[in-house]
């Protein structure tokens, strides 16, 4: 099979995912105790603007005509209009957006960093105290709430010893940027780390120990050799796998993350909608981090596709 | 033929407990798990013994240091830490503990189905797993908690809604590993139904790694119950919860640091008690 | 007659530290093997020989130890050896053909690239040079169509063609002394066959040495004219195959030729060896194979039995000739 089709192939089995993330995020609304309309005004509530509301939200009118309507404007890309500010809802999430991708790719690098030594370290050498301290790791660390660990570094880092970061913000520029999001990303990235540290060092370990690297050691060539170019190669296939599979926790993490940063992302817009009682934001929001995790897991199988050939052809 | 399969079975099963009995007392992870929990557990059990009301506000003795009173001082409205620590464990563990039931069982019994007849039924359920996992499990919890109101009945049905999954992966996994055994194969030559091979044959094989897993799972719940609690939509004051103490003690960071500390590092000695005893459990039941 | 043999193995000794004790896997086996010879280890699973095999190049695994004996490859001391003279012999001196050919290839490489690695990198030959030798290696392997085969994933071929790919790389250091593991085990019986043709082949046209590692008698009758019968870790008889097989003087092999079907001759019973092999970690006091025995005696159960020189053949026993004459009687092998 050719890659075009392998990808045509995993999008087309996307389709009911997604049909079943339009269908949850829907049913949101419908969750609400009691009159939505009423709920989401709050003490706002009268009986006119209740009317205005559940018209608006079109709560009117039946179930299935109600998702048909969903759909509808859905496929227009329109998902709702801020109760808040008045605008688009996808316009408002489109627009924090860069901010969360920012602190996505910067905490999925710390997070390579870290696990990526620590887990060949383990796997290296086996057995040995270096192994078990770091097998302890996963143990505590994921214990570690994401916005205890924020806390944390803020109050080390950004209150104390030198104060060499700020407490929040998203800063400006690149190393500003760089500047701002290093405590949230290192926040991030503790977070999803041991994680990684444990399926890595069991994926370097069935590699080492597999028989063809035996054949290559039999061949005489040098370990190293025998490393970069055997043991390496497959090992990266179950990296980029393991993160992968990973990639929703990650999300899921940046969201708390910026909010105790205060870095203005599209998570930290979910937060503050919830706050503000803008329901059709934090519906908005909610579906692009679920497409945000498809579309992950469509590039990570596509990678996956191009760097192990056994893969390709399913 | 049924009596023989059943025998089979049994045995197997009683093999099981066995070993387990034989050697839950040399499993250092375990006991060292089990010991931590103790304590916290008894401490949350005993919290109106142990300590003074936490919700009792002593405006006149904000924010003071360790005194013999207040073992670990008062917080910014007067009230007990180490009394909110205590009766946080007693809300969190709790609610905890239970909210991991109803997964447990709706995913198991689905993984269970799904397993085994396979066809359309797992066609939908793994539809249903594709789906919710496209959801960071945060986003989810805190949208559905949200929606549902705030309190602990929006944290039970949330982590409900999006915890089932694993079990469903798990079990579903598990059986279809086992529906391949010679018991199974046996039962059904025997003639005996669907549900009797189910439940009374393939169940109690399956369901070791879901229970080896209900121990992580635990670990997440507290998480989401915390989080929920930092965020304001999870429990709600006066009813103590560390995730609350937290968020309150960020704004005294620069003085009290402690506040903020404290109920994180409950969080992290609680989650790692739970981690050693799923890691004793794994290697418990383990089959040799 | 007294040329050095390629291979000299030497009391050698290989152990798993276990926590109960010390598993004893290979227990004092010494065999060799001349120039030009086929040589083959026999044995059930656990008799040790294929831990004997891995020893030779030093590729045991890891919570294996090597604790003791002579190996001596092409006058090399291999045991106490370091890594570099270790990996000067493996390729070029000695290779190894494994088991299970579809784990012994590295998936994410082509077929051609793990061929040519050896000549390119141990025998300095240019890319291209080196991917042409490849070729040339797979065409005398006998693969079909090799310049495309040579662009093929692992996966993407037979198991047969797998295995030949295998073999290919271990000839691909032109090595003296080819060590096979079992190489035909995991293959069907009509590629076994082709396989076993091809190494008999490759043996005569290149004059490689073999030590062929089996557990199934009519495999190594057909490729070897040596045998070393292994039980419990050691020797228990080495000979010429024509004299071993006719005429066994030890009672396991007598045993194992036994309980092997053999269509050319219709026995009156198939007689399988009662018991079970022992735990190596605490084998029993004197002759190991004592306990499933129909020749012990008390003698048998004191002492251990040292490899008797029988001129031309050993046997570890000491009632070799009552079980030669038993053999006699009942012959198993009836052509020449």
């Amino acid at each position: 099979m050719t890659l075009g089709g392998f990808i045509l192939r995993r999008l087309l089995a996307l389709v009911p995912t997604v049909l079943g993330v339009t269908i949850l995020v829907f049913f949101l609304i419908h969750l609400i105790p009691g009159d939505p309309a009423r709920t989401i005004l709050g003490n706002q509530a009268t009986p006119a603007r209740i009317a205005l509301v559940r018209h608006d939200l079109g709560l009117d009118q039946s179930l299935p005509v109600q998702y048909e309507k969903f759909m509808a404007r859905l496929a227009h890309g329109n998902l709702g209009t801020s109760l808040f500010y008045n605008v688009g809802a996808g316009r408002l999430v489109l627009q924090r957006l860069p901010v969360t991708l920012w602190l996505l790719g910067f905490g999925t690098l710390l997070s390579l960093l870290l696990a990526v030594p620590l887990a060949a370290l383990a796997a290296t050498r086996r057995d040995t105290i270096a192994d078990h301290v770091v097998r302890a790791v996963p143990l505590v660390g994921l214990g570690f709430p994401a916005f205890w660990v924020g806390t944390m570094l803020t109050l080390l880092f950004a209150l104390n010893l030198g104060r060499a970061f700020p407490v929040g913000g998203y800063g400006s520029g690149f190393f500003g940027h760089v500047h701002s999001m290093f405590l949230p990303a290192l926040t991030v990235a503790l977070g999803i780390a041991p994680i990684l540290i444990r399926s890595l060092r069991a994926s370097l370990l069935e590699v080492f120990e597999s028989e063809y690297v035996t054949t290559a050691r039999s061949k005489g060539i040098s370990e190293r050799r025998v490393l970069v170019r055997h043991a390496l190669r497959n090992a990266i296939v179950s990296t980029v796998s393991v993160l992968g599979v990973n990639v929703a926790y990650l999300i899921g993490g940046t969201l708390i993350v910026e909010q105790v940063f205060a870095v203005g992302g599209a998570g930290q817009l979910m937060i503050d909608s919830i706050n503000a009682r803008d329901f059709p934001v934090v519906q908005a929001v909610t579906f692009v981090f679920a497409i945000m995790v498809v579309l992950t897991y469509l590039i990570t199988d596509v990678v996956h596709a191009l760097l192990d050939p056994r893969v390709r052809f399913d | 033929m049924a009596v023989a399969a059943e025998a089979v079975v049994e045995a197997q099963i009683v093999e099981h407990r066995r070993g387990f009995r034989r050697r839950w007392y040399r499993t250092p992870s375990f006991v060292a798990g089990i010991s931590i929990l103790g304590v916290i557990v008894l401490l949350a059990i005993f919290a109106p013994l142990v300590s003074h009301s936490p919700t009792y506000q002593d405006l006149l003795s904000q924010l003071q240091g360790p005194s013999w009173h207040h073992p670990l001082g008062t917080d910014d409205l007067g009230r007990d830490v180490w009394a909110r620590l205590v009766y946080g464990a007693r809300t969190d563990l709790h609610i905890a503990f239970l909210a991991v039931l109803f997964p447990f069982c709706i995913g198991t019994l689905l993984g269970l189905l799904a397993g085994y007849f396979g066809g359309w039924l797992d066609l939908i359920v793994g539809w249903l797993v594709n789906t919710v996992v496209a959801f960071p499990f945060f986003v989810l919890i805190i949208a559905l908690a949200y929606a549902m109101g705030p309190g602990s009945r929006s944290i039970y049905i949330a982590i409900t809604i999006v915890g089932w999954v694993s079990y469903a992966r798990i079990v579903r996994g598990e059986v279809l590993v086992a529906k391949r055994r010679e018991y199974v194969l046996a039962a059904r030559s025997a003639g005996l139904s669907n549900s009797r091979i189910m439940f009374r044959h393939l169940l109690p094989n399956v369901v070791t790694q879901a229970i080896v897993f209900s121990m992580s799972d635990i670990v997440l719940d507290i998480l989401a119950i915390v989080t929920l609690g930092y965020l304001g939509i999870g429990v709600q004051p006066p009813t103590a919860d560390w995730g609350q103490e937290i968020a309150e003690g960020r704004g005294y960071l620069t003085t009290h640091w402690e506040l903020a500390t404290v109920p994180g590092i409950a969080v992290v000695v609680t989650a790692l008690a739970l981690a050693l005893i799923a890691d004793g459990l794994a290697d418990l039941l383990r089959p040799e | 007659m007294s040329t050095t043999p390629l291979l000299r193995v030497e009391d050698l000794r290989v152990e798993f530290p276990l926590a109960r004790g010390v598993l004893r896997a290979v227990d004092g086996a010494s065999f060799s093997v001349e120039a030009g010879q086929a040589l083959g280890l026999v044995g059930e699973s656990g008799s040790g020989k294929t831990m004997a095999l891995r020893a030779l190049l030093g590729l045991l695994p890891r919570t294996a130890r090597l604790a003791g004996g002579s190996i001596e490859i092409d006058g090399v001391q291999v045991v106490g050896a370091g890594e570099a003279t270790l990996r000067r012999l493996r390729g070029r001196t000695a290779s190894m053909v494994f088991q299970e050919p579809m784990t012994a290839l590295n998936p994410v490489l082509r077929v051609g690239d793990q061929i040519a690695e050896t000549p390119m990198v141990r025998l300095g030959l240019s890319r291209r040079k080196a991917r042409e030798r490849a070729i040339e290696l797979m065409r005398m392997v006998g693969i079909a169509d090799p310049v495309r085969r040579a662009e093929a994933y692992p996966h993407e071929l037979s198991g047969g063609m797998r295995q030949r790919v295998v073999i290919a790389i271990a000839l691909s250091g032109e090595p003296k002394l080819l060590l096979c593991d079992e190489p035909t085990t995991a293959l069907d019986v009509t590629i076994q066959d082709q396989i076993l043709k091809l190494l008999a082949g490759l043996r005569a046209d290149l004059g490689v040495s073999v030590v062929f590692v089996s557990h199934d008698l009519a495999v190594i009758a057909q490729t070897c004219q040596h045998v070393a019968v292994m039980y419990a870790g050691q020797v228990v008889e080495q000979g010429p195959i024509e004299t071993v097989f006719r005429e066994p003087h030890h009672p396991y092999t007598l045993g194992l030729l036994r309980s092997v079907p053999d269509f050319d001759v219709v026995r009156e019973h198939l007689s399988a060896i009662p018991g079970l092999p022992p735990d190596l970690a605490s084998p029993p006091p004197g002759c190991r194979f004592h306990p499933r025995c129909a020749f012990a005696r008390t003698e048998c159960t004191h002492d251990p039995i040292p490899l008797l020189d029988l001129g031309g053949r050993t046997a570890r026993c000491l009632f070799h000739e009552e079980c030669a004459a038993e053999a006699r009687r009942e012959p198993v092998v009836a052509r020449a």
